[in-house]
């Protein structure tokens, strides 16, 4: 057995990964691909059933078109060419959740082909190729545990059986498991702004299988390659792939040869495990599905859907770089959610100052939200808080500590910014007399600083702020004591 | 009411709403009476695998009430109907004449029959065949066979055999069966009846137990052509439940029934006048074609050069889909299971190897393998390849004809066991019908004679896509000189 231990980094650099994904994405159609049965998660078993989705005798499917129109969308964002015209196919095999004993797909014609995403990788942008994209139904679900008599007998829930799925296939162009990461995060992002999926892992409305294979450095031939399936978390999809690289490694460091097979990943025990291979792999026998005809997608249709295309995420960051002069990661970090950005940009929008929002988020949310192990969308300040508090750092009528208390008050109540605010109404003084007072008394306590500051090293003035906020704990209204500061030592 | 019965058998769809209309007879009565004809007939016949009295009385009764109130009739109102076992109605078995679905009931109705009742049709019960409408003497039906009325020693044709013969015995004024490679037209023709293909696409298959899915067709049975238009009329039309049925309108097929030959071109082809057909269908054929002629039909001699590729394409692509539509029968969710099964490829095996007849595992067979990896090119793809060459003979004869004349079948019925061990001779029972359901074109078969024993022989009338009133206008003709 394989283990991560037994090789040395020098022996793994030697091995080059090759990857691909293919994911499998539901669609958040209403209903079924082929039939009107509620397409919603987490309704009590069989409930979301009807004859044709229990594959009962005579009954037909129907294509759901707006299933259509996502998978055309989806593939539209992934740089795909959306084929005319294209077939529908059976996928023949037995299994008790498949009450059809055949998955309608699609098989040489499918919907989309030759599309490509970018990531970020540490040599810089990568362009990584997609295969193509297909439409398909998803099967039912075996439950083999859980039940006082699950020893002896397996139940089936058919309710998913029959949701819209697109299958997205990567060319071999993934070298490394951070690469892997990187595009299904990226694939992720896209679809959730374009709004086919809520590509939920833990529901299984996304889910990716990776084929895995290694090759010497240098060497042009592909390595014969593993199917990894069931690595349906994103916190898994690094460490199967280690596993599965350094695994097929071991075996040829020690002379053996890696063999074509399905690998099962096992989240518990942190390996993969040999499910069937090649020699027991199921011959599909697909074939072109008689009950449903070619599926047209005219050039009328494809740019109709186009027109639905959101800004996405990549240019989303592209602007709103440019347009609020923030940094690459402030814009990165904003637009981790089209909801979040959407808030962002018009809070932005409406703020004094949208940097001073984005430095916000950036300074003092997201640190906290890490915390407290929340999401953006759970954040107890809203965008529209944030921008509250950018407006008054602005106007200088709160102190950075001042914000900062605010800001921690309002995640310890888990309450909005504005409410706090009202609330502790943070004293500010704002008498210049009382200032003056105390800028007085600082400077009397520090002639050496006055004396450096006379002497032309004007920077000084900030050590001078800083002893007197701290004086009035954090009270003292910042552009009136900048002010006066400046104009007493002047003076 | 015996006296209505004696009265009523003869009846056409026209007469029974006619006289249901005017009162001279009710729904009931005239269902009592076909029920105690299929009490005292079937047992020699065997064309009902169920009778659903209580459900027929309920939908009767409700006709009687419109008549009462002076209310208008829809069109099948009162006519007594049975369904091929193979066509679902909710709450009613739906065994498709397996063991596999011994006990299963269906929890809806195929469309086919829920435009036939709402129309008025009386559903009587569900009628013998073939084991999933695979066969050509309903000798494959897991509950046993069905009996030629003409010669009850004789196959009645299949797989619509309970079908065909519970028109032919009076026991129904129209059925539904399926056709998906002659097995409405082969029965009615050994059964005497009439009985149609329609252009695929043009009634739902929604509710069809699959055989053949690109293949399948639903259509009547009748004793005569104009009833059998009328039925067609019914049942044809959109379907959303059915994407590959027609959006084409359904025309009113008995407006031209009518019209007669004189001036159409009817077509002949030579490849279905070759060895291996029969002297007395050649000659009753020749007859029918004869008096066409002298009615006015210019008679073409056409050929249909792919015809010799028909039976070997129709059993590569039947048997293909076959394999997948029958893989749902795995005893998982409902029908036969087999107990002492210990694993999930124990029970699906067993399941399947007793559920299913000889001629079924015999066809999952030859289609699993033709779409097997490595065999796909040679047999599914090719069996395609020629199909569309088979469909583009009958296009460049439509252009010059238009309707086609055959024989239904190469003999009138053969005897029962007479081919039941030579599966390949009872394929070759479909040899002119198959081409028309490659084709997806229409067609019927209609009684032109009869041989010296006094089997029934039936003509078959080809047309082209969605042109049904045509066949049935050169059908009414053959009807008339006959």
């Amino acid at each position: 057995m394989a283990t991560t231990a037994s090789l040395s980094p020098e022996v793994l650099a030697k091995y080059e990964p090759v990857i691909g994904l293919e994911v499998h994405v539901q669609l958040l159609t209403n209903t079924k691909a082929f039939c009107g049965c509620s397409n919603q998660f987490g309704a009590p078993p069989n409930t979301h059933v009807c004859p044709v989705c229990l594959g009962l005798p005579g009954a037909l499917p129907v294509l759901n078109e707006r299933a259509v129109e996502f998978a055309t969308l989806a593939a539209l964002a992934i740089n795909c060419e959306v084929r005319e015209r294209s077939i529908f196919a059976r996928k023949n095999y037995f299994y008790p959740d498949l009450p059809k004993g055949y998955q309608i797909s699609q098989f040489d014609k499918p919907l989309a082909k030759n599309g490509w995403i970018e990531v970020p990788t540490p040599e810089g942008t990568k362009r990584i190729g997609i295969t193509r994209l297909h439409m398909e139904e998803d099967a039912g679900k075996s439950i083999h545990d859980g039940f006082a008599d699950s020893a002896t007998r397996t139940y089936v829930d058919l309710n998913r059986c029959g949701t819209p799925l697109i299958e997205i296939v990567s060319e071999p162009d993934i070298r490394t498991p951070e690469e892997a990461y990187e595009y299904l995060t990226r694939l992720k992002e896209i679809l959730l702004y374009t709004a086919v999926s809520d590509c939920n892992m833990e529901e299984g409305s996304l889910r990716c299988d990776a084929n895995v294979s290694v090759r010497p450095r240098g060497q042009e031939k592909f390595g014969t390659k593993a199917e990894v399936k069931n690595v349906n978390s994103f916190r898994f999809i690094r460490s199967a792939l280690e596993y599965e690289i350094e695994r097929q490694i071991e075996v040829i460091e020690s002379g053996g040869r890696v063999i074509q097979e399905t690998r099962l990943w096992n989240a518990h025990e942190g390996r993969t495990y040999s499910m069937r291979s090649k020699e027991q792999a199921h011959d599909y026998r697909y074939f072109p599905e008689p009950d449903l005809p070619p599926l047209i997608v005219t050039a009328e249709r494809r740019a109709e859907i186009a027109k639905q295309m959101p800004e996405l995420p990549e240019a989303r960051r592209a602007r709103m770089v440019a347009e609020y002069e923030i940094s690459e990661q402030d814009a990165q970090t904003l637009t981790a959610t089209q909801a979040f950005a959407d808030q962002f940009e018009a809070a932005a929008k409406a703020a004094k100052s949208p940097k001073r929002v984005a430095n916000l988020v950036q300074s003092e949310l997201t640190s906290r939200l890490k915390l407290k192990g929340l999401e953006l969308e759970e954040s107890p300040i809203t965008m529209k808080g944030i921008a509250f508090a950018a407006d008054l750092a602005e106007e200088g009528k709160l102190s950075s500590k001042q914000l900062k208390q605010l800001f921690d008050a309002a995640f310890e109540n888990g309450e909005d910014f504005a409410i706090v605010y009202e609330r502790e109404k943070p004293q500010q003084i704002t008498d210049p007399a009382a200032i003056e007072k105390m800028i007085d008394e600082i400077i009397a306590a520090n002639p050496k600083q006055v004396e450096q500051y006379r002497g032309g090293k004007k920077t000084v003035a900030a050590f001078f702020v800083g002893q007197v906020m701290k004086l009035s704990k954090g009270q003292a209204n910042p552009a009136l004591l900048n002010e006066l500061v400046t104009k007493k030592l002047d003076s | 009411m015996t006296v209505e019965t004696t009265e009523i058998k003869p009846l056409s769809i026209d007469d029974i709403r006619a006289s249901i209309e005017s009162g001279t007879s009710r729904a009931t009565a005239i269902a009592e009476s076909y029920f105690e004809q299929i009490q005292s007939r079937d047992p020699q016949i065997h064309s009902y695998l169920s009778v659903n009295r209580e459900r027929a009385f309920e939908r009767a009764a409700r006709i009687d009430d419109l008549a009462a109130k002076g209310e208008p009739l829809p069109v099948l109102a009162g006519v007594p109907v049975g369904i091929k076992d193979v066509l679902t109605i909710e709450g009613l078995q739906a065994t498709a004449g397996s063991r596999i679905l011994e006990g299963y009931r269906a929890p809806y109705t195929a469309t086919s029959v829920q435009k036939l009742e709402a129309a008025g049709a009386i559903t009587l019960g569900k009628l013998n065949c073939d084991e999933f409408a695979m066969g050509s003497s309903n000798e494959n039906s897991a509950y046993g066979a069905v009996h030629n009325p003409h010669a009850l020693d004789r196959v009645p044709g299949g797989s619509s055999g309970g079908s065909a013969a519970a028109v032919a015995g009076g026991m129904a004024v129209a059925t539904l069966g399926t056709d998906t490679g002659g097995s409405i037209r082969q029965p009615a023709s050994f059964c005497g009846v009439v009985g149609i293909l329609p252009t695929y696409g043009r009634v739902s298959r929604y509710g069809l137990i699959a055989f053949a899915s690109s293949l399948d067709r639903v259509g009547p049975f009748t004793a005569n052509v104009k009833d059998a238009a009328t039925v067609l009329g019914v049942i044809a039309g959109h379907d959303p439940m059915d994407a590959t049925s027609s959006p084409l309108p359904v025309p009113d097929y008995t407006a031209d029934l009518d019209k007669g030959v004189s001036g159409l071109r009817l077509g002949v082809p030579a490849e279905y006048f070759a060895e291996g057909l029969d002297a007395e269908v050649r000659a009753a054929i020749e007859r029918s074609i004869d008096q066409l002629r002298a009615a006015g039909a210019i008679i073409k001699p056409i050929s249909l050069p792919h015809t010799r590729y028909a039976v070997p394409t129709y059993y590569l692509i039947a048997t293909a889909e076959a394999s997948a539509n029958l893989a749902r029968f795995d005893g998982v969710r409902y029908g036969f299971r087999a107990k002492d099964a210990n694993t999930l490829s124990a029970m699906y095996r067993k399941s399947r190897d007793l559920g299913f007849g000889a001629e079924v595992k015999r066809r999952i067979m030859l289609g699993t393998y033709a779409l097997s990896a490595g065999y796909y090119d040679a047999y599914y793809k090719k069996a395609q390849q020629v199909r569309r060459l088979l469909t583009d003979d009958f296009l460049k004869a439509f252009a010059e004809v238009d309707a086609i004349l055959t024989p239904t079948a190469p003999t009138p019925a053969f005897k029962l066991g007479e081919k039941s061990d030579d599966p390949l001779s009872m394929y070759l029972a479909d040899i002119y019908t198959v081409t028309a359901s490659l084709a997806g074109i229409c067609g019927l078969s209609v009684p032109c004679g009869q041989s010296a024993e006094g089997l029934p022989i039936g003509l078959q009338v080809l047309g082209k896509h969605f042109d049904e009133a045509m066949i049935l206008r050169v059908a009414q003709a053959v009807e008339r000189l006959n």
